[in-house]
Formats: C-alpha cells, sequence, structure tokens
C-alpha cells in the first residue's frame, strides 16, 4: 500500500511539473506582444498610451494559461484529490 | 500561511457559519476604508471652489477614474464608475494590506470569485437592459447551432477573471511564505520588504487594474451596441 501512495505522490509531483512547464510558452507570448508594442511605439510615439493600456490586457489576457497552470500545480501539490480517493478506497 | 485559517464558527438558524481570516482581514480593511470615507464625507462641508490640500487629493482620485471609466466606456454606460472605483480601491488597499504581513483577502478565492459574479451579473443586467432582446439574440450568433459555445464563452468570462486576480496574489503570497519559512533570520531583514514591494504593491496594482478595465470591456461588449 505504501508504494501505491508513493507512486500516486511522485506521479501528482510529476503532473505539476508539467502543469507548470506551460509558463515557458505563456512568458514567450507575453515578451512578442511586448516586443511589437514596443515596436509599434517606436513606430509612433503619439500613440504611445494607446499602445501601452492595450499592451497591458493583452498581457493580462496571455497571461490566464500560465495561471491555469499555476492553479492546477497548487491543487496536485497541497490539495491533491487523488490521495484522498485512494485513501477511501483502501479502506 | 498555505492555508486560509479558521478563527471561529458562529452557529446561526442550525448553519455553521465559518468566520475564516479572510473574512477577518477584509473587515479590517474595509474598516479602514470606511474610516476614510467618513473623514471624506465630513470634510466635504468645508470644501471650496478653489480646491487646496486634502481636497486636491479627493477631488483628482475620483475625477481621473471617471474620465477613465468614461473613455472606455463612453457617456451612456459610465455610471458604473462608482462601483468599480469601490472594487479598485478594495482590490488595491487589499494588496497593501498584505504588505504587513498578514494574508490578503484576494489570496482567496472566495473573495475574487464574488467580484467577478458582480461583473457577470452587471454584465447580463445591463446586456438586457440596454439592448433588450438583442443580447439574447447575441447568443445564436451567427447560427443556433452555436448557442451552448455562446453560454460556454459568458460562463468562462468570470472564471478566467477571478483565476487570474487569485493565481497572482496567491502565488506572492506562496512565494514569501517559503521566503519566510526556509531562509535563515539574517535574510528576513530588509529583502522580504523588496518582495512585498514587487509582489504586493506593483503586481496588485497591475492585476487591479487589469482586473477593473477588463470587467469595463466585459460589460460595454455585452450592453453597448
Amino acid at each position: 500500500m505504501e508504494q501505491a501512495l508513493a507512486t500516486i505522490i511522485s506521479a501528482a509531483h510529476i503532473g505539476a511539473a508539467i502543469a507548470l512547464f506551460n509558463g515557458a510558452f505563456t512568458t514567450f507570448g507575453q515578451a512578442k506582444i511586448v516586443a511589437q508594442a514596443i515596436e509599434s511605439m517606436a513606430r509612433q510615439p503619439e500613440a504611445s498610451d494607446d499602445i501601452r493600456s492595450t499592451m497591458f490586457i493583452g498581457i493580462a489576457l496571455a497571461e490566464t494559461s500560465g495561471i491555469y497552470g499555476l492553479l492546477i500545480a497548487i491543487i496536485m501539490l497541497f490539495a491533491n484529490p487523488l490521495v484522498n480517493i485512494f485513501i477511501n478506497f483502501v479502506s | 500561511m498555505l492555508n486560509v485559517e479558521n478563527y471561529w464558527v458562529l452557529k446561526i438558524a442550525g448553519y455553521d457559519v465559518w468566520i475564516t481570516e479572510t473574512i477577518f482581514n477584509t473587515w479590517i480593511v474595509m474598516a479602514v476604508l470606511i474610516i476614510l470615507a467618513i473623514i471624506a464625507r465630513m470634510k466635504l462641508k468645508s470644501f471650496k471652489v478653489i480646491p487646496s490640500g486634502f481636497q486636491n487629493v479627493i477631488e483628482s482620485l475620483v475625477e481621473i477614474f471617471d474620465d477613465f471609466v468614461t473613455n472606455t466606456m463612453g457617456e451612456k454606460l459610465s455610471y458604473v464608475a462608482p462601483w468599480f472605483f469601490m472594487v479598485f480601491i478594495l482590490v488595491f488597499s487589499s494588496g497593501l494590506f498584505s504588505t504587513f504581513g498578514f494574508r490578503a483577502p484576494t489570496a482567496d478565492f472566495i473573495t475574487t470569485f464574488a467580484l467577478a459574479m458582480v461583473t457577470f451579473l452587471m454584465m447580463v443586467v445591463l446586456g438586457f437592459r440596454h439592448r433588450k432582446g438583442k443580447y439574447l439574440k447575441s447568443l445564436f450568433q451567427p447560427n443556433f447551432v452555436f448557442f451552448p459555445i455562446n453560454v460556454l464563452g459568458e460562463i468562462a468570462k468570470p472564471v478566467s477573471l477571478s483565476f487570474r486576480l487569485f493565481g497572482n496574489m496567491l502565488s506572492g503570497t506562496i512565494i514569501l511564505t517559503l521566503w519566510y519559512t526556509l531562509t535563515p533570520t539574517l535574510l528576513q531583514i530588509g529583502i522580504p520588504a523588496a518582495l512585498h514591494g514587487f509582489f504586493d504593491v506593483i503586481m496588485g496594482f497591475l492585476q487591479t487594474y487589469i482586473f477593473v478595465i477588463i470587467s469595463l470591456m466585459y460589460i460595454k461588449g455585452a450592453a453597448d451596441e
């Protein structure tokens, strides 16, 4: 039984690591948004206020998937439902 | 600090009402804000045509926010400004409250979900109020087959809105908890101030701004033609 529990917990940790891996893609997307915004600001400095506020909204929307990954990782590590299911199943 | 602590359990009409850390901290933030509001209201009598000192601060705060909402939403919908001014002040000051070492009220999903649900209700109610049948019709665009997908899209809006704020504030809380518990005492002088400054003040302000402006854009998308 200990071995099965250890397998479940290690699988949850690996799952959390995979869920956090999407931070790399999220950051890549955000970097692309900021790069484009800087480029258009350099082209049109008079429109930089509009571009800046739109850039922040775009960054926030792109950040959503990263946040979802973070929350899944937190649930996997600290509030794992699989362990409770396993304990109920055994007892 | 990872778990939300439970302080008291009240029994009201046979139900257990849990007074958690979040609720207690929200009361403290609310008390400070209400006292500030009462002071501003009492000073309102002595306000003059030419502002100075305290009056300048209050007037510029309200005016900047009113202009911001009017620019985003247009004249017709700018009457939602007071509510979102309240949301802005509450969320930002709960981030500031966390710099004192307490848990921020927004680092609990309950608070952010409540705020996002209000945005969702405003979206639906104002959509029906300003566009009447057209709002219902917009759920069937471009075809009636797309109705379930459109409804799912509407429901996903408050979920993503609340998870974004919650995830950002919770990640700051977790990183600071790790720092407080894992490092030796010598490293806990001064360095947490910088971390608090970044995660609570800068990220708190940015996320507050984003929460408010995305709520405004959702409401505008539902209520404006």
